[in-house]
Order: C-alpha cells, then sequence, then structure tokens
C-alpha cells in the first residue's frame, strides 16, 4: 500500500529516498473512443459469461455445464477409439439437439446475467454517458452471449473431430460433418442468445429472467414434442414438420435436416425437406432479427 | 467569464405531459457551478440534453463549444457524468468496476488501471477498493461513483445530486472533494442539489431553475462577502446564567446587531449576526472570553444565499424557489 499513498506524502529530504507530491495527474495518452469501448464491453461480456472477472461463486454454473457439455463427447471418441468403431456413436449435428437441456441451462442462467445486471443496479446509465450509443451495446451484449454460447456448443464438436481423427476415422467425412455441426451450432447460439436476452432484458429480476428463459425454452420444446408426436399418430407428418417451426430447438433441427445433411429428431425421423426447410432458415433468421430489433427499441427507453 | 464551458439558447423540453425545460439560456463558465432548483425543477433533464442523450424540443446548446444536437459522442468522450441514483454493482471491487467504466471511455487498458488506481486515491478510497462495492458505505459508495466519472480525466463532470444520503461529515467531504475537482485536478464541474445553501461554499456560480425556468445565474462571490453570517452558542457560566444574553448584550454595546436564532434547532441559545471580515470574528471571541463563556460553535450559516435571493427579489416565484431550496 505504501507505493499507493506516497505521493500523497510529504516530501522526506532523508538519504536519497526522497517522495514527492506528484498530486493530480491529467492524462494526455490516446482515447480509443466507440469500437473500442464496444470491443472492451463484448470481451468483458464473454468473460462474465463463464464467470471470468467476477467472484468465485459465479464461475461454477458456467464451468460446469461446460464440462458436462464436453464429457460425453470425451466418452464417445474414448469408446470409439477403444472399438475401433467405423463411425462415432452420434452425429456432429445431432450433439446440441441431444444435449439442449444443458444449453437451455446455459443460456438461462447467463442471459439474466448479461443484461439483467445491468438493468437492476442501473449501471446502463454510466454506459450510455459514454461514447457508446444504444446499438453499441445491444451489439456487444448480443455478440458476447452468442459467442459464448457458440465456444460451449462447438467445443464438444472439437473434442469429437479430433477424436475421429485420432480413431483414424475417414478424414473428409469427419471434415464435412464437423463443418455442417460448426454452422448449425452457429444458428443455434444467435437464436438461443437472442431470445434469451430480449426475455432477461424485459427484467431486473435475475430470478425472474432464469425462469422466463427456462419456461420459454422448455415449454416451447415440449409442446411442439408433444403436438409433432400426435400429428404423427394421426398420419399428419407434414403438420407436424410444420409445428417443429415453434420451438426454437426444433427450428434448428429442421434447417440442418434440411441443409446440413443432419438426421432430423423430429418423430419417424422425417424432417421438412428442402422446400420446407426454406421456411425454418426464414422464421430462424427472423427471429434473430427480431430479437435483435427488440433488444435495441429496449434499450431505447432506458436511457438515463 | 472568458471560456464558455456550456451555453444554452431558449432551450426547451416539452413531454407530452410536462415542460421540463421552458426556454432556459444560460452561460457557464469554468469552474465549479452549482444548478439549485427543488425536484422536478428539470436539472436532471437538462444534464441528459447537454450529454446528447435527448433530444431538444426546441432552442439549442452547447458543451465545451460542441453541439448537443450533432456532437453527442465527441462530448460524452470529454465529459463526466455521476448519476443521482445508485449505479454500481454489488460483486465486483472498485478497482474492477472502475477499470471497466475507463475502458468504456476508451481509454486503454494499461492506462484505465493506472487512472483507476490514481483516481481511486484522490477521492480517498485505499484498501477497501478491492473489496465488492456491496460492503461499502454510502459515502464510499459515492466516491465510487464519483471516481468513474473522472475516470478519463475529463474536462466537466457533471454531478447530479452527490450529497445525497450523506451524513454532515460525509456532505462536508463530498463538497470538498467538489471543489479540489476544480482547484487541483483542473476539471469544471457543474454540480445539481435542491439544497440551495449547501453550494454556497462549493460554487464560484450558481444557476437557479424552477419549473424548467431559469430565476438567476450570479456568482456566489457577488454576495456571499458582504452578508456571511455566524451561529454563535455559548455555555452558560455562574456568573452569566443566561449565557447567550450576556453575550448578545456585550455585542450590542459594541454596535454589532444581533438576532436570535429562533427558527433553528437550538433556538434561544443561538445567536445569528452578520459578520463583516475577519474583524468580526475576533470581536466575537474577545467579547466571549472577557465574559468568560465556553464557544460551544461559531460557524458560518447554512441556506444563507437562500435569504440573498429572498431579500433582493420582489417576484414571489422566486421566493418560491428559494423556499424549495432551504
Amino acid at each position: 500500500m505504501a507505493a499507493e499513498q506516497s505521493p500523497q506524502a510529504p516530501a522526506t529530504p532523508s538519504g536519497d529516498t526522497r517522495i514527492h507530491n506528484i498530486g493530480y495527474r491529467s492524462y494526455d495518452g490516446p482515447r480509443l473512443g466507440r469500437s473500442y469501448a464496444r470491443m472492451s464491453l463484448y470481451s468483458q461480456s464473454l468473460r462474465g459469461a463463464y464467470g471470468l472477472g467476477r467472484s468465485a461463486k459465479s464461475k461454477v454454473l458456467p464451468m460446469l455445464l461446460f464440462v458436462v457439455m464436453c464429457v460425453p463427447a470425451a466418452i464417445m471418441v474414448a469408446v470409439a477409439v477403444a472399438t475401433k468403431a467405423k463411425e462415432l456413436p452420434l452425429d456432429y449435428t445431432r450433439y446440441a439437439i441431444v444435449m439442449q437441456a444443458v444449453i437451455s441451462l446455459y443460456v438461462a442462467s447467463q442471459a439474466p446475467q448479461s443484461v439483467s445486471r445491468d438493468l437492476r443496479f442501473k449501471t446502463v446509465p454510466l454506459y450510455f454517458s459514454r461514447p457508446i450509443e444504444t446499438g453499441d451495446y445491444v451489439r456487444a451484449k448480443y455478440a458476447a452471449l452468442a459467442s459464448a454460447l457458440f465456444i460451449l456448443t462447438a467445443a464438444p464438436l472439437l473434442v469429437l473431430y479430433v477424436g475421429a481423427l485420432l480413431a483414424k476415422l475417414d478424414f473428409t467425412d469427419q471434415t464435412k460433418g464437423f463443418a455442417q455441426g460448426l454452422v448449425s451450432v452457429a444458428l443455434l447460439s444467435l437464436l438461443f442468445a437472442g431470445i434469451g436476452l430480449v426475455i432477461a432484458s424485459v427484467t431486473p429480476r435475475r430470478g425472474f429472467g432464469i425462469a422466463a428463459v427456462i419456461a420459454v425454452l422448455t415449454i416451447s420444446y415440449g409442446a411442439v414434442s408433444t403436438l409433432q408426436a400426435i400429428a404423427d399418430v394421426q398420419g399428419s407428418g407434414d403438420a407436424g414438420i410444420l409445428i417443429g417451426l415453434f420451438s426454437p430447438i426444433t427450428l434448428i433441427d429442421g434447417v440442418q435436416s434440411a441443409y446440413l445433411g443432419a438426421s432430423s429428431a423430429f418423430p419417424g425421423g422425417v424432417g421438412p425437406d428442402r422446400t420446407e426447410g426454406i421456411l425454418f432458415v426464414l422464421v430462424t433468421l427472423g427471429l434473430i432479427v427480431a430479437s435483435h430489433a427488440l433488444l435495441m427499441r429496449r434499450y431505447k427507453k432506458v436511457g438515463l | 467569464m472568458d471560456v464558455t464551458v456550456i451555453a444554452t439558447e431558449s432551450l426547451s423540453k416539452r413531454f407530452p405531459r410536462v415542460t421540463a425545460l421552458d426556454r432556459l439560456s444560460v452561460d457557464v463558465g469554468p469552474g465549479v457551478t452549482g444548478l439549485v432548483g427543488a425536484n422536478g425543477a428539470g436539472k436532471s433533464t437538462l444534464i441528459k440534453i447537454l450529454l446528447g442523450l435527448s433530444p431538444a424540443t426546441e432552442g439549442r446548446a452547447e458543451v465545451l463549444g460542441l453541439d448537443v444536437a450533432t456532437e453527442g459522442a465527441a462530448i460524452r468522450e470529454r465529459v463526466g457524468y455521476m448519476p443521482e441514483h445508485d449505479c454500481l454493482p454489488p460483486d465486483v471491487s472498485a478497482t474492477e468496476f472502475v477499470v471497466h467504466m475507463a475502458r468504456m471511455s476508451g481509454l486503454p487498458a494499461t492506462a484505465a488501471r493506472e487512472r483507476t488506481a490514481d483516481t481511486l486515491r484522490h477521492v480517498g478510497l485505499y484498501e477497501e477498493r478491492y473489496r465488492p462495492i456491496g460492503g461499502y458505505s454510502t459515502g464510499m459508495k459515492q466516491r465510487v461513483k464519483l471516481a468513474q466519472a473522472l475516470v478519463h480525466d475529463p474536462q466537466l463532470v457533471f454531478l447530479d445530486e452527490p450529497t445525497n444520503g450523506l451524513d454532515p461529515v460525509g456532505r462536508d467531504e463530498m463538497l470538498g472533494l467538489i471543489r479540489r475537482i476544480h482547484t487541483d485536478f483542473g476539471i469544471s464541474v457543474l454540480v445539481t442539489s435542491h439544497l440551495l445553501g449547501e453550494l454556497e461554499r462549493t460554487c464560484d456560480h450558481v444557476v437557479v431553475v424552477d419549473g424548467g425556468k431559469l430565476l438567476r445565474s450570479s456568482s456566489t462571490r457577488d454576495f456571499t462577502q458582504t452578508t456571511t453570517t455566524l451561529a454563535i452558542e455559548v455555555t452558560d457560566t455562574d456568573e452569566h446564567p443566561d449565557g447567550t444574553r450576556a453575550v448578545r448584550e456585550a455585542l450590542h454595546a459594541r454596535g454589532v446587531t444581533v438576532q436570535d436564532g429562533s427558527g433553528l434547532p437550538g433556538a434561544g441559545h443561538i445567536l445569528l449576526l452578520t459578520a463583516q471580515g475577519e474583524d468580526t470574528y475576533d470581536l466575537v471571541r474577545d467579547v466571549i472570553a472577557d465574559l468568560g463563556l465556553g464557544l460551544v460553535r461559531m460557524e458560518q450559516r447554512r441556506h444563507q444565499i437562500a435569504e440573498v435571493f429572498t431579500n433582493d427579489t420582489d417576484d414571489a416565484q422566486r421566493k418560491e424557489a428559494v423556499g424549495h431550496g432551504g
């Protein structure tokens, strides 16, 4: 502490040690402006999504979920290597669908952390009294959560891919599957981050935010898969497929079964064909754009 | 006033139901300027417009020579803002928080850390700055709020009700700090308060607004010098069972007009007199010493700008504002 307080101490002329009161120093260095501030907010929010730079307690959940996401991939790889399997037990594109509960839990815990805190503790005005604008704040927060989700969903795919190469599986097949998986989880990250942030930004209460995000993600999926099962039993397969437009995870499932060579988790394993797939892509992109627009609207109102 | 820090010209802000600012024209120079008005007088609205965050309905304003309507981002890079309300997350330390805010103002990482250490020290936060803000007292939180407004070395800071919620000692410390922001740091200050008297020692200039209109804009020096009011309280002794009366009579004999501090806490034991420079202080000291009484306190009275306004105004509206201020 001595070093910190020394400038205030009086000058002591004894010997060589001489402490000067340097008083207030003005800052003449560079001011890096808006884009730098936006990047700083992005990196701070991204780190925060894994509890980095926050208390030890807030690291527990995101880190735990990250491990939970990766462990099954590691086990699959171990099994594939040990049994000298011809292919991985699970497609790259299916992984996120199977692990959707973990992903939903992550979004539900980290989206409110990212935006509700600033609202609850009224930190938002401090941001907007600085060079950044509403759009910068929204985009930084959105990009940060989407990146965090991408890390969460792409890491196990990377584990699978590296493992598959170690198991000397077909390189071309594996690389293609891995690439398709990455595109799919990128889309999923954008969609889930958008939905999570929109819900979380409505309430300054973190608990409500967590509950609301979980509710929206699980209830929509529960309702959609139930209706799809009923439609399947009644033999109206087309209607069942289109019901898939109404929950985020079935949307992604639809997009990847139509375009990314994925096997669908829809009843009977029949996903949308390429024509129906257009609808899934449009709705997915529409939701991402709408999330962004809603966040912009929300923060225009917050202001100071 | 050679340089203008803030200039507004018939600045108006109307909301559907209420007019927050009504053709406000005021020039503010460097130094510490108090913006006084009752709650809802338009102070916070004015700050929002000056930060370029809320467009004015009509009129124009410039901050540091930059137009608020078109150069908001440039203004916000050069000014600091301390909000009235709580704005600190409880789970991070003051250091982490202020470093982050410095980077949000565009300071590179290393500079942000250095400036944070410097600024927190200047506002009077030492070892506690590594602890989570949630455990801080109100006074310490106010200092963190002030630090985040100063960390990027702005040319001007807006402080919205910085003494809110502080006890008398905390208030005095905060006011002293505000004074230093200008004298030691060379940063101009616009400080708002609904307490007119609070700003008398701190500000070079006071702007009074009410109902969005300018009531008065004047230098504090213009009137404080001639009318410093002293409050005196003395003990009683066996020789003078009513010490207050004894002092009053003794002072009266020396030709000093003394009033009772009626309406003040401890009325009957407090004497008010108008100080005519340093001599008055010596006179009071001598009189009390001669009588053998103990001097409990002798202080410059607060709310005294309010009296100046009351005395020289014939405008009922003006009086009303002063009433709010007191």
